[in-house]
């Protein structure tokens, strides 16, 4: 029995808030296509309670006898636009309150995939989803949306961007947290098990398991213990914390596939935070030498803990996939409020952070008066970072309707406080209202 | 099916003798005893085994129980969790 060892796990899951955030369960909703939504979604709903049964059961069966929590039980499905089939007038609002409803019946905290994938261009159905949106995410308790508007192959859809800067005002002008459950993205991923912007994408097979696990205060731990390391000594400590952290990924959901009969698919290597105290990635950040988040040198040490996380995870896994990176939602972060609250950390320097981790401007609130096109001209801007450098960004902002810098919005639980922050007043419509196009950058032509 | 239980809680006389009456009451074999204080902590983990007809969450429920009536932190998960972070 090595004591050490076993000292070490629990100690992680006891102390340090290391647990499995979220079991998502993909599931292709591809054979529940007919000519009609009312039909389609008889099936989709059918389908989904039928092969999510015991998802949850099993989670809490896996958490019980292994001592890990499993934070999330989640399904994503395939991207909902691609489910109109030959229905000229698809009933989005319909299929939606039939995910709404699957999602309580089988009791998963969320499902996604009320998604269109519009980088190249937009059909009918696409179109009408993302109208659809602001009344489907008012309507619905549980369904997350995402619209994935650009990619390094394809460039930027400016049309959907700048119908989708409209719909994140109409969203959250309904109820602001309500924008919380809308994700858009470049380069979405196909397996993100996380929420808001998890989809189960065309490629994948028909239903899989999916693992994200975090432990952002087992890496910040790991670190503290080492106040006058190298950058050489940290790397390697954050590759070995990740190590260890992963394996329980690939543990959990290796079991929790083979129980649910069903292949396992990946492990998505993040390092997500709650509010909680010491279960934060800017703490990290904070332990590595910087006063707080937003101090010039902060994009650096994003920089180093991102890639030393996923060197660490790689192998524990033996599928890597998801977003897999260090997340940095604002809201869901105490030491990201703190400074946001304190104007220390800036829109531009978020903006800059998200260029080396795993995603973007991340639960970030900002002023209801805030024009459509400059979240638009926000949107535009990340998608052009992910574009670039060939990595996943998304834009998840709550514009809060009648509040403004100084104020702030109370989300509750794990989705935390967000202090409304300040946006450049500037005007992008001009930009915005061109329509078309920005083309993929010459770096996508590999053939 | 093995199990590791830890126990956690300020030392006094007696946890050894209470938390091993009750596993012996629940048929559980040891396997493995370890017990020292750590940072002033008395902290004992058990190598055990399960019989097949056991019922685990009843186990679990019956040692945190136990736990709380004499004062310390009583955990109990199946052994291979510890393997996976650990052994390649």
């Amino acid at each position: 029995m090595e004591t050490q060892q076993i000292q070490e796990t629990i100690q992680m899951i006891r102390e340090e808030n290391l647990d499995i955030r979220t079991i998502t369960m993909g599931i292709s909703l591809l054979d529940c296509v007919t000519g009609d939504m009312a039909t389609t979604t008889e099936k989709v709903y059918a389908k989904i309670v039928r092969v999510a049964a015991d998802l949850v059961p099993v989670a809490n069966a896996i958490e019980n006898e292994y001592g890990i929590p499993i934070v999330n039980k989640r399904i994503a499905v395939t991207p909902v636009a691609m489910l109109a089939g030959a229905d000229p007038a698809p009933d989005f609002g319909l299929l939606a309150k039939a995910l709404d409803d699957a999602a309580k019946a089988v009791d998963v905290d969320l499902i996604g995939g009320f998604t269109a994938t519009v980088q190249n261009g937009c059909t009918k159905a696409d179109w009408a989803l993302m109208q659809a949106i602001p009344a489907v995410l008012a309507a619905t308790d549980r369904v997350c949306a995402s619209v994935n508007v650009g990619s390094t192959r394809s460039g930027l859809n400016m049309d959907a961007i700048k119908t989708m800067g409209e719909v994140v005002k109409q969203v959250a002008a309904i109820r602001a947290e309500n924008a919380m459950k809308l994700v858009i993205f470049a380069n979405a991923v196909e397996d993100n098990p996380f929420m808001a912007g998890a989809f189960w994408g065309v490629s994948e097979g028909d239903v899989a398991i999916n693992t994200g696990v975090s432990g952002p205060g087992v890496v910040q731990r790991a670190i503290a213990g080492k106040p006058a390391a190298s950058f050489g000594e940290i790397c390697e400590l954050i590759k070995q914390t990740a190590f260890k952290v992963s394996r329980m990924g690939q543990f959990v959901g290796k079991i929790a596939a083979s129980r649910l009969n069903v292949p396992f698919n990946i492990v998505d290597l993040s390092l997500a935070p709650t509010p909680a105290a010491g279960d934060s990635v800017a703490e990290i950040l904070e332990t590595l030498g910087l006063s707080h988040v937003g101090t010039p040198g902060t994009t650096a040490a994003l920089a180093l803990l991102n890639d030393a996380v996923k060197k660490g995870g790689i192998m524990a896994a033996e599928r890597v996939g998801g977003l897999s990176g260090a997340f940095i939602p604002v809201s869901e972060d105490a030491n990201m409020i703190r400074p946001a609250q304190a104007g220390q950390i800036t829109l531009e320097k978020l903006e800059a952070m998200t260029a080396v981790c795993s995603v973007g401007l991340d639960m970030v609130a900002v002023p209801g008066d805030t024009p459509a096109t400059t979240i638009s001209g926000m949107i535009a801007d990340e998608a052009a970072i992910g574009m670039i450098n060939n990595k996943t960004t998304a834009v998840r902002v709550i514009p809060v309707p009648g509040k403004g810098v100084g104020d702030s919005i109370e989300f509750g639980g794990l989705f935390g406080v967000a202090p409304i922050m300040p946006v450049n007043t500037g005007d992008a419509s001009v930009f915005i209202n061109r329509g078309g196009r920005i083309p993929a950058p010459i770096h996508s032509f590999k053939n | 099916m093995q199990v590791i239980i830890t126990v956690i809680g300020t030392d006094k006389v007696g946890i050894v003798a209470a938390v091993t009456t009750r596993l012996a009451a629940q048929h559980i074999n040891l396997l493995d005893v370890s017990q020292t204080i750590m940072q002033g902590a008395f902290t004992m983990m058990l190598l055990a085994s399960l019989p097949d007809a056991a019922d685990f969450i009843a186990v679990k429920a019956d040692l945190q129980e136990l736990g709380d009536s004499i004062d310390v932190e009583i955990r109990i998960a199946r052994q291979e969790i510890f393997d996976a972070m650990h052994k390649l």
